[in-house]
């Protein structure tokens, strides 16, 4: 019997008396999902339709559209909702999916092609726009030094404004720093990028360098580092700062021998997780740092180049060398980001408490 | 309303885990009866398996027979959903909807259930906070949030929301233990009178409480330490506490372990 | 419960270290309280250096705000047009003349579409990975989600523009026929590459799903048990348990997460500058190409820019940032007047 039993409306206590309920067999999800798609493609071939995003659509629409109807027609009003939300949701799941997945499986198909030793180890210099072959050396160069010194900008005021904001932060300059830390951690990059060429480059005069990209790389990794040593500091127990205290140990060797160790690896962790966050940058790059087609080991003087930088070159740049030479340099630059982020999470499982520990 | 309920050779797991083994009983329509036992002895697992709600925990399970007036509730084609409407519970710690007023807490149930005439649902709401015993504390603010009442009135307005939807059984789990002792009286005349509506099962840790309100205890206890939970006796609760028939429910009850 | 982010970079305790003071070979009151002298000396530096960088990080966002409004000023003093509703941008001809209008209409309409699509389908995955997804599945794809936050924004714009933009034109073509009656989906020339706002949305709300997802469903993750039991135990379906327990606690972290990708999408540069066909036209025909955003023409018009070209860019840059920074505001007060309801008391 079903739920949806029409019953005399002066009776208050309406409830259904069995608690058997017709349902649609186990496999009758699968079941749709096939027919949509099938259907979808018999459509999509039918009328011609180019391209692949639309016999999605149509199958995505017919599944949700028939498992509603079914579950309205055979388990009533209450289960048709259910199932309606249930496919919603594996249709939201699957709609994410495909484009990601697209993403990725792209990138390594067209960033395959040119990516070899080679490629790896050359820099652009004396090659014109339309030619095949050149590499990303000098813009590997470029990434690696301008991460580095934004690293070493950023870790130290990052983690030195936590441990404010942890151990010794009361009041209102407290309050504004988190507030402002909240709000940068907002800011574009592009802003960032302008920040410093309005200021490093405009006011002081000096030139298009790596130090200045890396300078805002630096604006927009300390927010992240405040905030993810933040919650690290936060998670050292009490116990283990006033045990130390007691002892007579200053506060400064308390929070350097003994909180900063304890965080160490989620502290790690978060840092290589704001590495990779800036790897990827471009914007501000493409303000300050200027993009040199040839090796620029300084990168306190002259043009550089960067990975990101390197791949929106050559994309604009709008031939089919240079379309391939973007995508490797995206193969390389993907591979980069996705090794510190293993790497930040193998930090943070090998430093997490073993169990029985 | 009240219906009887008859469970045979039911088992319940966690994973692989078994946590309770092969228990039968019956529990008489219009009656309250209460399962006592020590802590771990799996009788809040056996309670929540006759409305399967065991089985929403992941990787739980459960085999076995419950029938609820000759209707299996794991006989195939039986909705959980519907069981649960039928089986109603109230759970340790009181738990109203956080955002939801005092009125559509109790609502909620009738909502669900399709109910939507604002007079329908304004008397329903208002049989139910008297069979709560709750009205008188509550009719001039039933649009503030739940939440904001005392533990006991919390947990008296999550009866008034379990018997809004008219169940046939009531299953509380140790509804007072997080409750001071006048809440927890206010609770007890509550079941005594509730009971000549619905079947009640009560899980209690508390044995003063079962001898006060339960017409017929069921002790559980454990094998031995790693072993599933056991019924290891019913019986009319006088019985129980004057002369039971196993030796360690009475160790148990004179307090000798547990 | 399993909240995996937080648990798993629980610090275990170092050995306590011995104090200095007692391994000192030094015994008496003056060495105790010469050690204590350097101690203070080390606290009060230690201490000045952390708070000296609290303050540094104030000193810099402050910078920002000041050398972009003195950029900006000199700027807009100079522009012949109107700052706000000049569509055009000439900012290196003499006089310059520029206006933001059509970079802002494009950066809020392209942020808008994005959030159309984005919220419900990341708050759908959410629910995917918490409630639906079977057990063993859920932590991979939670897993996978994390990595595809961290992919950069160029590379999502090199998909977009050599992979998306083609795979779309049916698409297009379709809601002209279909929807065309609505104005928005009006396309005028419907043989041209779909570099259009439209696109840009459906690019950004990409870019933003995985932020805005793993947000969600860290919330989703924390609805208590006893909630959701609640409401099984009065015969809800699994819906019904989320519409009556999961979403209501999850709102203000929906609310939060969905800003945090607002902010992204509307200050995101690389992807817009690859995809956009720009030009200086206000158009409510989202299938049509042209338009601009902010980020995107900084960084599109800045390698032909002169002196006063980048100044102008910098006053819009101004304006971006003021943007950014009211979002950041919006979501933090809705965020404290929700707090009450997010459970609390659980």
């Amino acid at each position: 019997m079903s739920t949806v039993t029409t019953r005399p409306a002066d009776t208050a206590a309406p409830l259904p008396e069995g608690l058997k309920q017709r349902r649609l067999p186990s496999w009758a999800p699968l079941g749709i999902a096939v027919v949509s798609v099938a259907a979808a493609v018999g459509a999509g071939m039918l009328f011609g339709l180019q391209s692949k995003v639309q016999w999605g659509l149509i199958a995505a629409l017919l599944f949700v559209a028939v498992s509603f109807a079914l579950a309205s027609a055979v388990e009533g009003r209450r289960q048709a909702k259910d199932r309606l939300a249930t496919s919603l949701v594996w249709v939201c799941f699957l709609l994410a999916v495909v484009p990601l997945a697209s993403l990725i499986w792209t990138t390594v198909g067209q960033g395959s092609k040119v990516l070899d030793g080679y490629f790896l180890t050359h820099s652009m210099a004396g090659l014109l726009d339309i030619q095949p072959g050149g590499g990303i050396y000098h813009a590997i160069i470029g990434t690696l030094e301008q991460v580095g010194l934004a690293t070493l900008i950023a870790a130290p005021i990052g983690l030195l404004t936590a441990i404010y904001l942890v151990e010794y932060g009361k009041g209102t300059l407290a309050k504004a720093v988190t507030f402002f830390v909240d709000v940068m951690t907002g800011i574009p990059s592009i802003v960032a990028g302008l920040f410093i060429l309005s200021f490093w480059l405009l006011m002081l005069g000096f030139d298009y360098s790596g130090f200045a990209g890396a300078m805002s790389l630096a604006i927009l990794m300390m927010p992240v580092v405040v905030r993810s040593t933040e919650e690290m500091l936060k998670l050292v127990p009490n116990e283990l700062r006033e045990a130390s205290l007691a002892l007579g140990v200053p506060k400064w060797r308390t929070i350097t021998k003994v909180v900063l160790p304890t965080a160490v690896g989620g502290i790690t962790t978060g840092l290589v997780l704001a590495v990779a966050r800036i790897a990827g940058e471009t914007a501000p790059i493409l303000l300050l740092v200027y993009g040199a087609p040839y090796i620029n080991n300084n990168p306190f003087e002259g043009a550089q180049s960067s990975l990101p930088l390197y791949v929106y070159q050559q994309y604009v740049n709008g031939n089919a060398a240079s379309y391939d030479r973007a995508w490797a340099a995206a193969l390389v630059l993907i591979i980069f980001v996705m090794l510190l982020n293993l790497v930040a999470r193998g930090i943070a499982h090998w430093k997490a408490p073993k169990a029985g520990h | 309303m009240a219906k009887r309920i008859d469970v045979s050779g039911l088992s319940a797991f966690y994973g692989k885990n078994k946590a309770i083994d092969d228990i039968s009983m019956t529990v008489e329509p219009g009656s309250v009866t209460a399962f006592i036992g020590p802590s771990g002895c799996g009788k809040s697992t056996f309670l929540r398996t006759l409305n399967r709600m065991h089985e929403v925990i992941p990787g739980a399970s459960v085999e076995g027979k419950v029938l609820l007036d000759d209707e299996n509730l794991y006989g195939p084609g039986v909705d959980p959903v519907a069981v649960r409407r039928t089986i109603g519970m109230v759970f340790q710690r009181p738990n109203p909807f956080p955002t939801m007023s005092i009125y559509d807490n109790v609502a909620a149930g009738l909502r669900l259930n399709g109910i939507s005439r604002k007079k329908d649902l304004d008397d329903i709401v208002e049989r139910s906070l008297k069979g709560a015993n709750l009205w008188n504390e509550v009719k001039d603010r039933l649009n503030r949030p739940g939440a904001g009442l005392s533990g006991g009135q919390q947990q008296r307005l999550c009866i008034a929301r379990a018997i809004a939807v008219e169940p046939q059984v009531l299953l509380m789990d140790e509804p007072c233990s997080a409750l001071d002792p006048i809440s927890t009286l206010a609770i007890e005349d509550l079941i005594r009178e509730l009971k000549e509506r619905f079947t009640i099962v009560i899980v209690t840790h508390n044995m003063q409480q079962a001898a006060r309100v339960s017409d017929r205890t069921a002790f559980f206890n454990l094998a031995a330490v790693g072993q599933p939970g056991k019924l290891i006796e019913i019986d009319e609760t006088e019985r129980i506490f004057s002369n039971p028939s196993v030796q360690a429910t009475e160790d148990y009850i004179s307090g000798r372990f547990g | 419960m399993d909240t995996p982010s937080r648990s798993e970079h629980t610090p275990s305790p170092p050995d306590l270290v011995t104090p200095p003071g007692l391994t000192s070979p030094q015994t008496g009151l003056a060495a105790a309280s010469a050690a204590s002298g350097r101690a203070r000396l080390g606290d009060r530096l230690f201490a000045g250096a952390s708070k000296g960088s609290g303050i540094l990080l104030l000193v810099i966002m402050a910078a920002i705000a000041v050398f972009l409004a003195v950029r900006a000023t000199v700027a807009i003093s100079a522009n012949e047009g109107n700052f706000l509703t000049t569509f055009e941008w000439n900012a290196n001809a003499n006089p310059p003349v520029f206006g933001i209008a059509v970079l802002a209409y494009g950066t809020v309409v392209s942020s808008i579409i994005a959030m159309v699509i984005a919220v419900p389908v990341a708050v759908g995955i959410a629910l995917f990975v918490s409630h639906y997804a079977p057990r063993r599945l859920a932590q991979p794809i939670a897993f996978v989600i994390d990595l595809l936050a961290a992919v950069p924004s160029i590379i999502y714009g090199l998909w977009g523009a050599l992979f998306l933009v083609p795979h779309l034109t049916g698409l297009n073509l379709w809601l002209d026929e279909y929807l065309g009656w609505t104005v928005i989906f009006d396309k005028t020339n419907p043989a041209a590459t779909p570099r259009s706002l439209f696109t840009v949305g459906i690019l950004l709300a990409i870019m933003i799903l995985p932020i805005i997802t793993n947000v969600t469903r860290e919330v989703f993750l924390q609805v208590p048990r006893a909630h959701e039991e609640a409401a099984l135990a009065l015969g809800a379906t699994r819906w019904e348990v989320i519409r009556m327990s999961v979403l209501p606690f999850g709102r203000s972290g929906i609310i939060s997460a969905s800003m945090l990708g607002l902010g992204r999408a509307l200050g995101e540069t690389m992807a817009v500058a690859t995809v956009l066909s720009a030009s200086p036209v206000l158009t409510a025909h989202l299938l049509d190409a042209g338009g601009g955003t902010f980020a995107q023409n900084i960084a599109s018009a800045f390698k032909e820019a002169n002196d006063m070209g980048r100044d102008a860019l910098i006053a819009s840059g101004l304006v971006l940032f003021v943007i950014t920074l009211l979002v950041n505001g919006a979501a933090r007060l809705i965020i404290a007047r929700h707090k009450e309801y997010s459970g609390a008391n659980a």
